[in-house]
C-alpha cells in the first residue's frame, strides 16, 4: 500500500497549530465580510457555549495508523510514534468508572496498534456495561496477523465498531485513503459481517462513516445511507446499521488539501454560509470530552488536534477530571467550529439535527 | 467596466438581479427553489438534468453550480458525465434530424 508521510514528518508549517490557527482566522472573513464562529454563537444565543453534561467520553490512544488518509484531521500515519500509556488508560478508567457516563469512544490513529488497546478493552468491560465504540478503520484488520481475530474481540466484548468508508467505490476511496484501501476494506467489512456485525438481530452494531472525498458538504445522511445500503449489498453482499455523515473540518491535513487545491476560502464561505443555529445547539461538545495520548482533555477532537486545551478551573488533565468544574466550562471555540455547524450538523456520531 | 463576459464571482451575486426589479425576482427565485425541492424526482435526479441543460445551453455558471451540486447530492463523476452525453446527443441529433429536412429539398430540387 502506497503511503504519504504525516504533515508532522514532513515538518509542514501546517504541524504547526499555531500557524493552523493563523490560516482559520486570515483576513478572508473580513475580505468575504464572513461573522465570526463567536459572532453567529452570539447571534443564536449560544455565547459562551456550555456543556450540558457529560454523556462521551472520548478517548485518542494514539496517532499510529497504518494508513495515511489525505484528510485527516489527526495528521495520523505510520510514522507518528504517540500512543496512550497504561497508566494514562488506568487514569481514563477510574473516571469511567466513576461516573456516569453513557458512551466510550475509542479513536486514534488506528486505535488497535496501541499495544494496551486489548487490555484497556478488557479491563473497562469488567466495570462497565454501557456502550463502546471503537473507530476501526477495517484495513488494520487485515495489515498483521495479529489483528486478524479482531472480529472475534469486539463481538466478545460487545463493541460498536464505526468505520470510514468514503464512498462505495475504489475510485474515490482509494483517492481519500491510498491505493488498495478499498479492497482491504471490502475484505474487511465480509468478516465483521461474517462475526454478525452489520446482520440483524444479532444485536452487534456496524455503522460506517461517509465523509465527502473533496471540498464540498455532505449530501443528506438518509439519502447517503440508501445508497450505501443498496451498492454494498449488490455488489458486495455486504450489510451494516447506520451511515454517519461527517463533514471535513479545515484542519491539519484537510486544511493542507484546500490550500493546495486553492478551495480553502470558498469552502470556508460555504461552511459560514451554510451555518444552522439548530445545529450550533447539539453540537457534540456540549456533551464530550475528548482525551489525548497524554491525558490531556480537550472539548472535541478537533479542539485536541489543535491544542486547544478545555478551560476548567479544576484542571487540564484526567488526573484533575472535576465533573463540577467541567459542567461549568466555557467551551473553546474557533473558525473551524463551523464545519460541525454547517447544514444539517456535524459530530463523531453523524449529523446533528 | 470587466473585460471579459463571464466572471465566477457573478454567480454569487444572481440574487442582486432584484436590484433592478425585486417582484420578478421573488417570484423567479421562489419558484426555482420550489423547482428543485425533492418531489417525483429526487433533486439529485434534478440537478442532473440540470446539469445536462446548462451544457446544452452552455451557460458556465450553471454548468460551475450544478457540477458542485450534483456532487453534494452524491453523484458520481461517471453520473455527470452521462447527463452531458445526453445532452450532446440531443444536441448532434437535433442537428442531425434536420438532415431530413435537407434530404426532402435536395429530393424535391434533384432529378
Amino acid at each position: 500500500m502506497k503511503t504519504i508521510k504525516s504533515l508532522h514528518a514532513r515538518h509542514h508549517e501546517l504541524s504547526d497549530t499555531h500557524h493552523q490557527l493563523e490560516v482559520l482566522n486570515s483576513e478572508i472573513f473580513t475580505r468575504h465580510y464572513l461573522p465570526t464562529f463567536r459572532e453567529k454563537l452570539k447571534t443564536s444565543g449560544l455565547l459562551p457555549l456550555k456543556p450540558t453534561g457529560i454523556e462521551v467520553f472520548q478517548m485518542n490512544v494514539g496517532y499510529m495508523c497504518n494508513q495515511t488518509c489525505k484528510h485527516c484531521h489527526v495528521d495520523a500515519g505510520p510514522d507518528r510514534t504517540e500512543v496512550m500509556t497504561k497508566e494514562t488508560m488506568k487514569q481514563c478508567l477510574e473516571v469511567i468508572i466513576n461516573h456516569t457516563i453513557k458512551s466510550v469512544d475509542i479513536t486514534g490513529g488506528a486505535p488497535e496498534m496501541n499495544p494496551d488497546f486489548r487490555w484497556f478493552i478488557e479491563e473497562l468491560r469488567k466495570e462497565y456495561s454501557g456502550e463502546i465504540i471503537v473507530r476501526c478503520n477495517l484495513t488494520i484488520i487485515l495489515a498483521n496477523g495479529k489483528y486478524l481475530d479482531l472480529p472475534d474481540f469486539y463481538k466478545k466484548h460487545n463493541i460498536r465498531v464505526v468505520s470510514s468508508l468514503p464512498f462505495y467505490n475504489a475510485d474515490k476511496t482509494d483517492r481519500q485513503r491510498g491505493e488498495g484501501v478499498f479492497a482491504k476494506s471490502i475484505e474487511a467489512l465480509k468478516m465483521l459481517n461474517k462475526a454478525g456485525f452489520g446482520k440483524q438481530d444479532t444485536g452487534l452494531i456496524l455503522d460506517l462513516v461517509y465523509n465527502p472525498s473533496g471540498a464540498f458538504l455532505p449530501a443528506e445522511q438518509s439519502l447517503l445511507e440508501a445508497d450505501f445500503k443498496r451498492e454494498l449489498k449488490d455488489h458486495f453482499d455486504i450489510e451494516f446499521n447506520n451511515l454517519l455523515s461527517i463533514t471535513n473540518l479545515p484542519i491539519s491535513r484537510f486544511l493542507d488539501y484546500l490550500i493546495e487545491t486553492d478551495n480553502y476560502e470558498d469552502y470556508m464561505e460555504e461552511l459560514v454560509l451554510a451555518y444552522n443555529p439548530k445545529a450550533a445547539e447539539g453540537v457534540m461538545c456540549r456533551n464530550t470530552i475528548s482525551v489525548d495520548h497524554a491525558g490531556n482533555l480537550y472539548d472535541c477532537d478537533f479542539n485536541q488536534m489543535l491544542k486547544l486545551q478545555i478551560e476548567s478551573k479544576a484542571g487540564t488533565h484526567i488526573s484533575e477530571f472535576d465533573l463540577e468544574s467541567l459542567n461549568e466550562r466555557n467551551i473553546v471555540i474557533n473558525q473551524h467550529c463551523f464545519g460541525c455547524t454547517a447544514g444539517a450538523g456535524s459530530g463523531c456520531q453523524g449529523t446533528t439535527t | 467596466m470587466q473585460k471579459t463576459y463571464y466572471d465566477p464571482a457573478d454567480l454569487k451575486k444572481f440574487g442582486d438581479i432584484a436590484e433592478y426589479g425585486q417582484d420578478l425576482a421573488d417570484k423567479f427565485f421562489n419558484w426555482y427553489n420550489d423547482v428543485f425541492k425533492d418531489g417525483a424526482l429526487s433533486s439529485r435526479e434534478k440537478c442532473l438534468i440540470a446539469l445536462a441543460v446548462s451544457h446544452a445551453i452552455q451557460c458556465p455558471y450553471c454548468i460551475d453550480a450544478y457540477t458542485s451540486d450534483s456532487i453534494k447530492r452524491g453523484a458520481s463523476e461517471e453520473q455527470m458525465m452521462e447527463a452531458v452525453h445526453v445532452a450532446g446527443a440531443i444536441r448532434g441529433g437535433a442537428s442531425l434530424v434536420h438532415g431530413v429536412q435537407m434530404m426532402n429539398k435536395a429530393k424535391k430540387m434533384l432529378m
